[in-house]
């Protein structure tokens, strides 16, 4: 059994835990909802603002509440993992003749593939609201590509914290202390020009900065060699790195188990 | 003459097998031994040494118990066979395969039902059975086959379908069992099986083990209970602070220690050096072990000796409370070789 298939199956495990509790993606879809919802009319005036780069609020905030939505739920891939880690689970993976980086990875897949799922439901919504996006299908590819290239790191990284802390404590803390500060520090909410220049200078090394510029840009037909290839090229390099301090994060398990 | 008994730690007494115990369906000897450890050392981070020179070897087709308390090295060593850690130190064979080199080809060999349940509570029992089918490589459809076997066998057919998260304690146990049969492997590890299990139970999982060991699968069994390593095992170690401190067939190991155990609480708390002189005068005793009020003494004939055991220790002003007298148990055995009791150290009601 090769590394793909061996992927594939955990990622179907996973997938068919996840079935059984429907409701799991109701709840990590609702907040996202509300911000597409109400957020985008609460601020529809935001466009009034000199400067604002697009016409409608709605459209400019769609891409950027699809990539938060990504960020969210990845972070709470460590939590899986830490259940199979004291389940018993993980160990059993670990004794199984599999590549070890199916055993993190299986889990990383089945995140992607939820992950575009929930991206599709959102601009779904977006458009049902009257979004309108001229990138084309090509634009909707280049979305799903940067909200995953931003869940694949962010779930790795989430899985390495559980593996190295053991401790559920601290993936909460990291959530409710890291991302919000991330999503404000990027063009989520705000047009990239009107934020003030430290906050620039910061969301340029913002991985969901990255995602967001390019899923946007992407939708909007605006594919530009820093507006979509840059951005792209950063989180690859970012995703690569989390991969490894996720497998270095299971070696270390594997030392101290 | 009877003098206080430290045990020197011994790094294998092997008992001589007489040919007659020697398990059904084993090879004798000769064979290469299923299992091969060599000087296993592990240290833990914080300098915690959990294994220091651990080694045994256990034939194909038996059942091999590693017998010791809590934090004696049993799951370490059980972890570094089945490859989840990296030993320090040693060697480890299964079947001739190096287990610290060829982690991987390892890793088709045996099955191992851990301490914790390694079940997916989220999951039904069927699909835990056909997802470990296939992470061994077993293909579809014989996976399909050999679930329905295994569901039969550990009566959970009408469960399969059922979340884990759903079932007993008992029944999970057995999916965990089912689970490390999947594959049908050669070497079968168990650790801990039947803690925290009710004793129905426990007296199921035990006839499952037998059978399994009838079959043919070689099976290495961690456990802190005496009665399972008595009863199931062909052969015992003793682990204690890392090393196997002795090693035979049970009743072996239980004959070695020379006469019945007479076991008395005194009333007031002992002073070693005045019960020894006391049980001097006494003959064929031997193996004291003075703890506060408890007093255990190795005697040939225990219930004919207690008479002069007393009167022993009254004469000496040493006032006796109980006494008992007990044929050796390996509890007497892990006392004998590891300086103290194994029932003690667990509090455990065995």
């Amino acid at each position: 059994m090769n590394f793909i298939s061996e992927v594939w199956l955990l990622a179907e495990r996973q997938y068919r835990s996840l079935r059984r509790q429907p409701w799991w993606i109701a709840i990590s879809l609702a907040q996202p909802i509300v911000y597409v919802l109400f957020y985008s009319q609460l601020f529809s005036r935001m466009t009034e603002l000199p400067g604002f780069p697009a016409g409608s609020y709605l459209e400019f905030l769609t891409p950027g509440i699809i990539v938060m939505s990504a960020l969210y739920s990845a972070s709470f891939s460590g939590m899986g993992v830490l259940f199979d880690l004291e389940r018993g689970v993980l160990d059993r993976f670990l004794v199984a003749p599999i590549s070890r980086g199916a055993i993190l990875g299986g889990r990383l897949c089945e995140g992607a593939l939820t992950n575009m799922f929930q991206s599709l439901l959102l601009l779904g919504l977006g458009m049902l609201m009257g979004a309108r996006y001229h990138g084309g299908v090509t634009g909707v590819l280049l979305m799903l590509v940067s909200a995953m290239l931003l869940a694949l790191p962010i779930g790795a990284l989430s899985g390495a914290l559980a593996l190295s802390t053991r401790k559920r404590e601290t993936i909460f803390a990291a959530t409710n202390f890291l991302l919000l500060p991330l999503v404000m520090l990027s063009p989520t909410f705000m047009a990239p020009t009107l934020m003030p220049s430290w906050m620039q200078t910061l969301a340029k090394f913002n991985p969901v900065g990255w995602a967001v510029t390019s899923a946007r840009a992407g939708l909007a037909g605006q594919v530009h060699l820093h507006t979509v290839a840059w951005p792209l090229a950063r989180l690859l390099l970012f995703a690569a790195l989390a991969l490894w301090a996720s497998r270095q994060a299971l070696k270390r398990y594997q030392r101290t188990a | 003459m009877v003098t206080a008994f430290r045990a020197p730690y011994y790094d294998i007494i092997t008992m001589a097998t007489p040919s007659t115990s020697i398990p059904a369906g084993s090879e004798a000897s000769t064979a290469t031994p299923a299992i091969r450890v060599k000087a296993l050392a592990k240290a833990y981070p914080g300098n915690r040494k959990a294994l220091d020179g651990l080694s045994f070897e256990a034939a194909a087709g038996t059942v091999f118990a590693l017998l010791g308390p809590n934090g004696a090295g049993k799951s370490t060593t059980i972890k570094i066979l089945t490859t989840l850690i990296r030993a320090d130190a040693g060697e480890a064979q299964l079947l001739d395969v190096d287990v610290i080199r060829q982690p991987q080809e390892a890793r088709r060999l045996f099955g191992c039902v851990a301490q914790r349940s390694g079940t997916d509570a989220a999951l039904s029992a069927r699909e835990n059975l056909i997802i470990q089918g296939r992470l061994h490589r077993i293909p579809k459809l014989q996976a399909r086959e050999r679930m329905d076997e295994l569901l039969a066998r550990f009566r959970l057919t009408e469960a399969a379908d059922k979340v884990v998260s759903s079932f007993s304690g008992g029944m999970q146990r057995k999916l965990d069992l089912a689970l490390g049969l999947m594959h049908r492997p050669k070497i079968l590890f168990l650790d801990e099986p039947t803690t925290g299990l009710d004793p129905e139970a426990r007296a199921e999982l035990w006839r499952d083990i037998g059978d399994l060991a009838r079959a043919g699968t070689t099976i290495l069994l961690t456990t802190h209970y005496l009665e399972e390593a008595d009863r199931l095992a062909a052969r015992v170690a003793i682990v204690d602070k890392g090393r196997v401190v002795a090693e035979g067939p049970p009743e072996v190991l239980k004959a070695s220690l020379n006469g019945d155990s007479v076991h008395f609480e005194l009333e007031a708390d002992a002073v070693e050096a005045a019960v020894r002189q006391a049980l001097a005068s006494v003959e064929g005793s031997h193996g004291l072990v003075c703890d506060r009020r408890s007093v255990r003494i190795r005697v040939t004939h225990g219930a004919s000796a207690l008479p002069r055991l007393i009167n022993a220790l009254e004469a000496a002003g040493i006032k006796v409370a109980s006494a008992t007298v007990a044929r050796p148990t390996l509890d007497d055995v892990y006392l004998q070789f590891a300086g103290r009791s194994l029932r003690g150290t667990n509090g455990d009601s065995l």
